[in-house]
């Protein structure tokens, strides 16, 4: 064992290869592959086909059932739902990431910190997609208060249409009547006389900031003059009048209306009052519009049983971009580049490179990265289970979870269990063939 | 593609090239602003795992990581503090360890010697059989579940270290034997028929010299093994139930996501440290490996 391998001249005649020879070959090579063909046999091979038989007998494992298991997968709603979800998976996910990768891997051609870039895209594939998932799931809570998402669009919604002050309060009188969302005084008003619109239900936090108590508005001639106050008093006190301790309600905007159409808007003071100046004989109506009580974003239902499918998508494509990204730029490095040069001195525009010249050589590596997607796609779990709560898992549901789901967790229903494992195998069989079929070239 | 005539049209090379210059500038700008939105997209998520395990749960309840913006004294370690002194983290930390560590080197031993016999040595079928395992690859785990399950509550593997390190090591050997043979074939042929012709064995050739020499492919191999392992939850969650890696751990903390996230949070983030550590120290080899036919 210990003699040295540098070359000495060769004094002894080649090793006599004889039928003993091989023979002893033939046991070496038993020897150096007998572990791995132990592994295989046992823990792959044996499985996959005691997973066949199995899936045709029922789920206590005594009775054969022909082929009522496949029938129970292609009849129940979640295992249905299961399907249904992959094929979306499978029609979306492999062209989209494909698709993703390929543009980052052109644009980085054209920055000078490309390493910086596929450092941060490609990271989540270090990562496990249970981890993964579980960030995104953060991403996703529905509370724009938690969930990041859901406070970047209630920021863009705010810039655009602001919640209300008071989005919660309600009249205080009957002669108030809520009406497409805003409140409208129902008592006619000329000039020289006052509105008075008294609102509660607004919690003491929510009183606008700056509020001091309310006035009685003073009827003033050729003007229509009103207050907006909160109409609560603990312990009492009468509505529709205002009282010692009430606050007036300021940056509302009340609106002057006559047959239906807005004359005049007004918005109220510190002490909740307001003045409509400058008002013509006739009667009009005060209105308080739907603005100010427009309710705060809550925050869509990413995880709900509508969103779900899509937003745990997105989160694997977060994952795998940077693989589709990282294998198809490696590709392209190995393109000539005279090839391109040769394109763009003959006039063709960036988008004909690209669209006549760099997808079709970059064909072979596309395909690897579309197929390598397929397979994925096909056993997804652990980004599904990691992003969807348990409420919404049937509706997320996809084959490995729907095995999972049936055979491990709860009810232990081998039966169908086996039949959803040999369906996915028979779905990624096309893909082994064409997979056989690259690593015979290759090797 | 460019006809005579439009050759003839071209304006003259320097000026050319000036345009081009300032054509370049001008659309390099929209690629750089655009590729900046992207890569934030992808920072944001997991920096906001980061902020969100380095906020107190009361904090967290009344507004997201962002707060931090305008409040970074909220940050605390408190969770972290919590999180290593919580006995069923940091025990599945370990058993998180031994079961990558065991399921990357034993699968890498196993596949080399395989590799090593399909590369060198000539014995009847060899070619067939190496289809057969190359075939192998496209099974998926999901068909060895349930009768795996079952023979392990049959032979007292079901919920051991040891049963899950077994179970990884089968189902890694394919690709492992696909990698190293192609690989141990480019080793010169001189080198071993020098040995063998100084009399070493068999034996001395592989642990001596194939294995030396085979390290960069044995290195991707390894750090993708680890990787994969380290972060697996579906084989732990299935064939066993109180030894629980750090996934599994996680996992079965979910089910009240917005109370637990002081546990979530922090646990998700040491389960990821580990995986990103190892991913930026051995960047090189990760991406060889990926290229090599990541096909799992």
């Amino acid at each position: 064992m210990a003699q040295s391998v540098t070359a000495e001249p060769p004094a002894k005649a080649p090793p006599d290869v004889g039928d003993a020879g091989r023979w002893r070959e033939y046991a070496l090579a038993l020897g150096f592959l007998a572990p791995a063909l132990f592994f295989l046999g046992v823990w792959v091979v044996y499985p996959a086909i005691r997973t066949i038989v199995r899936s045709f007998f029922s789920d206590s494992g005594n009775r054969f059932v022909w082929f009522d298991n496949y029938k129970t997968l292609f009849t129940d709603q979640t295992l249905l739902t299961a399907i249904k979800n992959n094929a979306i998976w499978v029609g979306v996910v492999p062209a989209l990431v494909t698709a993703i990768g390929l543009i980052f891997a052109v644009l980085i051609e054209r920055i000078s910190w490309s390493l910086a870039f596929k450092t941060a895209v490609f990271m989540p594939m270090a990562v496990s997609a249970f981890a993964a998932g579980i960030t995104w799931r953060l991403v996703y809570q529905q509370n724009p208060d938690q969930g990041a998402l859901n406070a970047g669009i209630r920021s863009v919604k705010d810039a655009f249409s602001p919640p209300g002050v008071l989005s919660n309060a309600t009249p205080s009188t009957t002669n108030l009547v809520s009406k497409g969302g805003g409140i409208v005084l129902q008592t006619p008003l000329r000039p020289g006389q006052t509105a008075r619109l008294g609102l509660t239900g607004i919690a003491p936090d929510d009183v606008p900031s700056g509020a001091v108590q309310a006035a009685k508005p003073q009827p003033r001639s050729g003007e229509i003059t009103g207050v907006v106050w909160r109409d609560f008093k603990p312990g009492g006190g009468k509505t529709g009048v205002v009282e010692q301790g009430e606050k007036g309600l300021p940056g509302v905007t009340v609106e002057l209306k006559q047959n239906g159409k807005n004359v005049e808007s007004a918005t109220t003071e510190d002490n909740g009052t307001f003045a409509f100046t400058d008002v013509k004989p006739g009667t009009y109506q005060a209105a308080i519009g739907a603005g100010t009580f427009a309710k705060p974003f809550g925050g869509y239902s990413w995880l709900g049983s509508k969103l779900i499918t899509p937003s745990v998508i997105i989160a694997y494509i977060w994952i795998w971009a940077g693989f589709s990204m990282v294998v198809i730029a490696a590709g392209l490095a190995a393109i000539p580049r005279d090839v391109l040069e040769a394109a763009r001195t003959d006039g063709a525009s960036e988008w004909q490179v690209f669209r006549r010249v760099t997808v079709p050589l970059l064909a072979p590596v596309l395909t690897v990265v579309f197929v390598t997607m397929l397979i994925n796609v096909l056993k997804v779990f652990d980004i599904v289970i990691a992003v969807a709560p348990e409420s919404t898992q049937s509706d997320a549901n996809v084959l490995a979870l729907a095995l999972w789901r049936t055979a491990f967790s709860g009810s232990a229903q081998f039966g169908v269990g086996s039949a959803i494992a040999v369906f996915i195998f028979i779905l990624v069989i096309p893909v082994l063939l064409l997979n056989i079929r690259r690593f015979r070239r290759e090797a | 593609m460019a006809t005579a005539a439009e050759v003839t049209r071209r304006p003259p090379v320097v000026e050319e090239r000036l345009s081009t210059r300032i054509v370049r500038v001008l659309s390099k700008a929209p690629v750089n602003i655009i590729l900046v939105i992207v890569a934030v997209f992808w920072l944001v998520p997991t920096f906001g795992l980061l902020v969100t395990s380095l906020l107190s749960p009361t904090d967290f309840q009344v507004k997201g990581w962002w707060q931090v913006f305008s409040a970074p004294s909220k940050l605390t370690w408190h969770n972290y503090h919590e999180i290593f002194n919580n006995h069923t983290i940091t025990h599945s930390l370990v058993t998180t360890a031994e079961i990558a560590v065991g399921a990357t080197v034993i699968p890498i031993f196993i596949g080399a010697m395989a590799g090593y016999a399909f590369a060198w040595l000539d014995f009847p079928g060899r070619d067939t059989l190496f289809i057969v395992v190359i075939a192998l690859l496209v099974v998926p785990l999901q068909m060895a579940l349930i009768p795996i399950f079952s023979l392990y509550n049959t032979f007292g593997l079901y919920d051991t270290v040891i049963g899950l390190v077994l179970f990884h090591t089968a189902f890694a050997l394919p690709f492992a034997i696909f990698l190293l043979r192609n690989f141990f074939i480019g080793i010169p042929r001189d080198l071993m028929e020098a040995a063998r012709i100084d009399g070493a064995s068999e034996i001395y050739i592989f642990v001596r010299i194939i294995l030396p020499l085979g390290l960069p492919a044995i290195a991707s191999l390894g750090i993708f093994q680890f990787l994969w392992t380290w972060n697996d939850l579906l084989v732990a969650l299935t064939l066993a139930t109180s030894t629980q890696p750090i996934t599994v751990a996680i996992f079965s903390q979910l089910r009240t996501f917005g109370a637990n996230i002081d546990i979530i949070a922090p646990a998700t983030f040491l389960s990821l440290a580990i995986p990103l550590l190892v991913f930026f120290a051995f960047q090189r080899y990760f991406v060889q490996g990926l290229l090599a036919g990541s096909v799992k």
